[in-house]
């Protein structure tokens, strides 16, 4: 037997100064949501210092869009926030559509903003289940996995993936809804407020929800506003800033909604923005199903995969060679025009932004995804200060990060 | 030959309970499942019904891991205290009338003396394992215990005055005069101080910050695994069977019931032991779990006080009344 | 207010500093040189009139292959937006060739922080005043910047770190640390026990 390595529990004290105590949470934790590893320096159980450590996802997405197409590039975004692909798939392709110009049907505009809105409701979703799992509130877990489950189904009807869509196109979606999707979309609408009523009375009036939630995390406006935060956090801070309505894209000028505000900044103002969020989400879908035009689903000056029918005629001369069903649309220089532009959608997360510059050619020159959940996390060590370790969880879960997000 | 019939008791009574401590995690799984819209167990046996004979030869079998820097007679040492410690405590419960191993005169404070040698076990677990989170998850049961105990101890001390004696026989027997035939309602908030102190004494949530999994991975016993981790499992379901079992005896009545059952006077005790059990894991799965401090806040600014005014109530009407 | 119109107040303000505008789609950008990068971003984010005060994103860009003779090699864009006024413009900072490097808006967005070191880590360009310019999505001893376009696809080499880690588990090894070996799937299940 060789002798141990050195490595003991000894603490060193230097004079005058708290017993510090470090630890490594992650990245593999149960509660780091992912691949996050924060370092702790502890007194006691208080964090006197707090350094995220980020990038064991990181997959260079910036660097590969530059060397695919744009309508290649389009799975990227699915593997960012895997939680809410479409909403980041949505994203995407309204970037690309206002860079090179290209216009996208009514009725794809609905059913986008209609996906848009069940992408939040699940990304919700999960974000109530594992905050609420992290604060030790397990039941409230399962129950929103319920839920979670008939949105994915739902998907599946619709495009026949549960967690990577890549549903929409640049200038379109792929396909049309059924109406065996709209149906069963309805009556999920009917009983899904009832259920969110339900884990309002397992943890909304709970006193040790309310003891740990309230007062904790506190980041007021301004901070929140200096640290980059946005979405239901810069929300939660008081501060009115929602891209669906500062920057209407979609149909989200065409449906009614209201943004909620909390005022405090902490844990349990976040809490209740999402909630209410997920309220709007289920109004705007709503609206979305009455409110559905008729029409095409998918531009004809889309760059992209279309069906035979939807061929314009310039083109269809050259394509006999692609098959049957999906035609691939010839290369067209004259598509592509050079410039730069940043398009933010709302996602669950806060502002997801991608920045692109375009040199003519038929793949991006630069591509910046802006992703808040990696400035969420950049946030933490600012948040985190000075409160206890079971609060650190508690502010990771309220922050709601997605590592592939953030890593890209 | 009383020796032997003794020994013959205590095997009959080791196994009975480690087959209730085996059922009581499939209890905990069914119950926690319904109530989580899902079934729990379903595939070993009928509805599952071999899985905790399943678990046990799993664990049995299971890859023994030591960590390296582990200092080894104390991490080998600590779930056994657990198991001994809990074990023993059952020595002095009685099930019925007459049906008690060692019936002594000092039987509720052997079990406090066993409860707190049992967290012992979740300290040295903690700091023998030379891991953070485990040595964490050992300060926070070490701080959990010193608080609980008291408050626990204290809550009790109403029983102790009313019945005249610490010996459970006589404790049991001393509640036939009062309400219902039991100490519940003169003692309500004795037994509130003393169910909340149940809970944390057991690490139950809301008060499971000593394996708290999504803080400290799973707190004492992050580096333990196969048998030594199944041994801290029994100690602790046998842990909250003892906890239900003072309850019981304390508070509702030990084996008196509505009417005597013929051929098996344990009966009522042992449905009022599952009441409690179910109690238990019905609050699993309803409530969040406390903060560190908030636990300790309620400890010594809520529990004690509570349990001294108690005391002193209590004290005056006996004095008064006789 | 147009974008235009606060490219416009932006000339006026600093006129030593502005070099052009480009728009695209509606999208204005100001070229900027970097020197006085911190108080043009203080003017814009405090002026009453403005007041964009939400820095969107931050990332640099590699021009080389950009044929437009205005750019220099490097450049960092600042997109920003006024919460309260709902305008935006973007700010496009020329910094330079070789060794590029631009003062930090750290002090002015406090999160900004994590935005230059993912600038710097991916594309080269460092901050001067940073707390804390480290690398912070690839590892620490990494080599080159990705986001360069003279940087390959597949990358250059392997990552020296995996030739530590081998290195670190043969140590591990040797104290016995997995004698069956089940961290690298050389399983040899009977060296003996610790």
């Amino acid at each position: 037997m060789t002798p141990p390595l050195k490595q003991t529990l000894e603490i060193p004290v230097a004079d005058g100064e708290a017993e510090r105590y470090s630890l490594r949470m992650g990245p593999q934790h149960p509660a780091t949501h992912g691949v996050l590893r924060v370092d702790l320096e502890l007194d006691g159980e208080t964090i006197i210092e707090c350094k995220p450590q980020v990038g064991y996802l990181h997959r260079g997405f910036e660097k590969l869009a530059e060397n695919r197409t744009y309508s290649q590039a389009l799975i990227l975004t699915d593997r960012l926030d895997y939680i809410a692909a479409m909403a980041n798939n949505v994203g995407y392709c309204l970037a690309v559509e206002k860079l090179l110009a290209i216009s996208v049907p009514l009725r794809a505009q609905y059913i986008r903003t209609l996906v848009c809105e069940m992408s939040r409701l699940c990304s919700h979703l999960l974000w109530l289940a594992t905050h609420a799992l992290d604060i030790g509130a397990m039941t409230v877990f399962l129950y929103c996995f319920r839920e979670r489950e008939i949105l994915l189904d739902l998907f599946e009807e619709l495009c026949g993936a549960r967690l990577t869509f890549s549903y929409p196109r640049i200038g379109g979606v792929r396909q049309d809804v059924t109406s065996y999707f709209i149906d069963e979309l309805q009556r999920f609408l009917d009983i899904f407020p009832s259920r969110i009523a339900e884990y309002e009375t397992l943890i909304d009036t709970n006193r040790i929800w309310l003891k740990r939630t309230v007062g904790v995390g506190v980041v007021s406006g301004d901070q929140a506003l200096a640290l980059g935060l946005t979405g239901a956090c810069l929300r939660g801070s008081g501060v009115d800033y929602d891209l669906r309505k500062h920057q209407p894209y979609d149909a989200y000028d065409q449906v009614e909604f209201e943004v909620p505000l909390g005022s405090d900044g902490d844990i349990y103002a976040r809490y209740r923005c999402r909630m209410e969020e997920m309220h709007q989400s289920v109004h705007i879908i709503q609206q979305c199903i009455d409110q559905l035009p008729p029409g095409p689903i998918i531009g004809l000056d889309a760059p992209d995969l279309v069906m035979p029918n939807k061929v314009p005629a310039r083109i269809e001369a050259g394509s006999s060679t692609y098959g049957t069903g999906l035609i691939r649309l010839i290369r067209d220089r004259d598509l592509y025009l050079s410039g730069d532009i940043y398009v933010a959608t709302e996602v669950p997360k806060g502002e997801l932004g991608f920045y692109f510059i375009s040199d003519g050619n038929n793949r991006p020159y630069r591509m910046h995804i802006r992703s808040p959940s990696f400035i969420h996390i950049g946030a933490l060590a600012t948040i985190a200060k000075g409160e206890m370790l079971a609060d650190l969880i508690a502010n990771i879960g309220s922050l709601d990060v997605v590592l592939g997000e953030s890593d890209r | 030959m009383t020796i032997l019939l003794m020994l013959v008791q205590i095997i009959v009574l080791f196994v009975l309970v480690m087959l209730h401590v085996a059922y009581a995690t499939y209890f905990e799984r069914k119950i926690i499942g319904h109530m989580q819209v899902r079934l729990g167990p379903m595939q070993v046996g009928w509805h599952g019904l071999l899985q905790p004979i399943a678990d046990g030869i799993k664990s049995f079998f299971k890859e023994d891991i030591i960590p390296e820097q582990a200092d080894r007679p104390t991490f080998m040492a600590a779930p056994i205290i657990c198991l001994v410690a809990m074990m023993t405590s059952l020595a002095v419960l009685p099930f019925a009338k007459g049906w008690v191993l060692a019936d002594i005169n000092i039987g509720l404070l052997f079990i406090f003396a066993m409860s707190s040698l049992a967290s012992y076990g979740v300290v040295l677990a903690g700091w023998a394992s030379n891991s953070k989170f485990s040595f964490l998850g050992g300060l926070r049961s070490m701080a959990q215990v010193i608080s609980y105990e008291i408050a626990m101890g204290l809550s009790l001390v109403g029983v102790m005055l009313m019945s005249g004696s610490l010996n459970l026989t006589q404790i049991v027997e001393a509640q036939g005069n009062s309400i219902l035939g039991m100490y519940l309602l003169p003692q309500c908030i004795g037994f509130f101080v003393f169910f909340i102190s149940m809970l944390a004494e057991t690490n139950r949530v809301p008060f499971d910050l000593p394996e708290a999994e999504t803080e400290l991975v799973s707190g004492y016993c992050t580096e333990y695994s196969g048998m030594r981790y199944a041994i801290f499992f029994m100690a602790e379901y046998i842990g909250m069977m003892v906890m239900a079992a003072i309850g019981t005896v304390c508070f509702l009545g030990g084996w008196n019931g509505p009417f005597a059952v013929p051929f098996f006077p344990p009966l009522w005790f042992l449905l009022k032991i599952y009441l409690f059990m179910f109690i238990f894991i019905w609050i699993r799965a309803t409530l969040p779990r406390y903060r560190y401090d908030q636990l300790m806040d309620l400890g010594w600014k809520l529990l004690i006080p509570l349990a001294l005014v108690n005391i002193v109530v209590t004290a005056c009407l006996k004095a008064m009344i006789g | 207010m147009e974008s235009m119109a606060i490219a416009d107040r932006l000339r006026a303000e600093f006129p030593d500093e502005f070099l052009d505008t480009v728009t695209h789609q509606g999208q204005t950008a100001v070229i900027i040189r970097p020197g006085r990068i911190v108080a043009i971003l203080r003017w814009l984010r405090d002026t009453d009139d403005l007041r964009l005060n939400h820095l969107r994103s931050l990332c640099g860009v590699d021009n080389v292959r950009r044929k437009d003779p205005r750019l220099s090699r490097f450049e960092v864009v600042y997109n920003l937006y006024s919460i309260p006024l709902r305008h935006e413009i973007r700010i496009r900072a020329e910094v330079g060739d070789k060794e590029p490097a631009i003062d930090s808006v750290v002090g002015l967005w406090s999160g900004a922080n994590w935005l230059e070191r993912e600038t710097y880590d991916l594309m080269g360009i460092s901050f001067n005043g940073h707390p804390d310019l480290r690398r912070v999505l690839l590892p620490e001893d990494w080599k080159g910047h990705p986001l360069r376009k003279e940087y390959p696809l597949k990358g250059k080499e392997e990552w020296t770190g995996i030739t530590e880690l081998l290195e670190k588990i043969k140590e591990l090894d040797q104290h016995g640390f997995d004698p069956a070996g089940h961290a690298h799937g050389q399983n040899q299940p009977d060296e003996e026990e610790p």
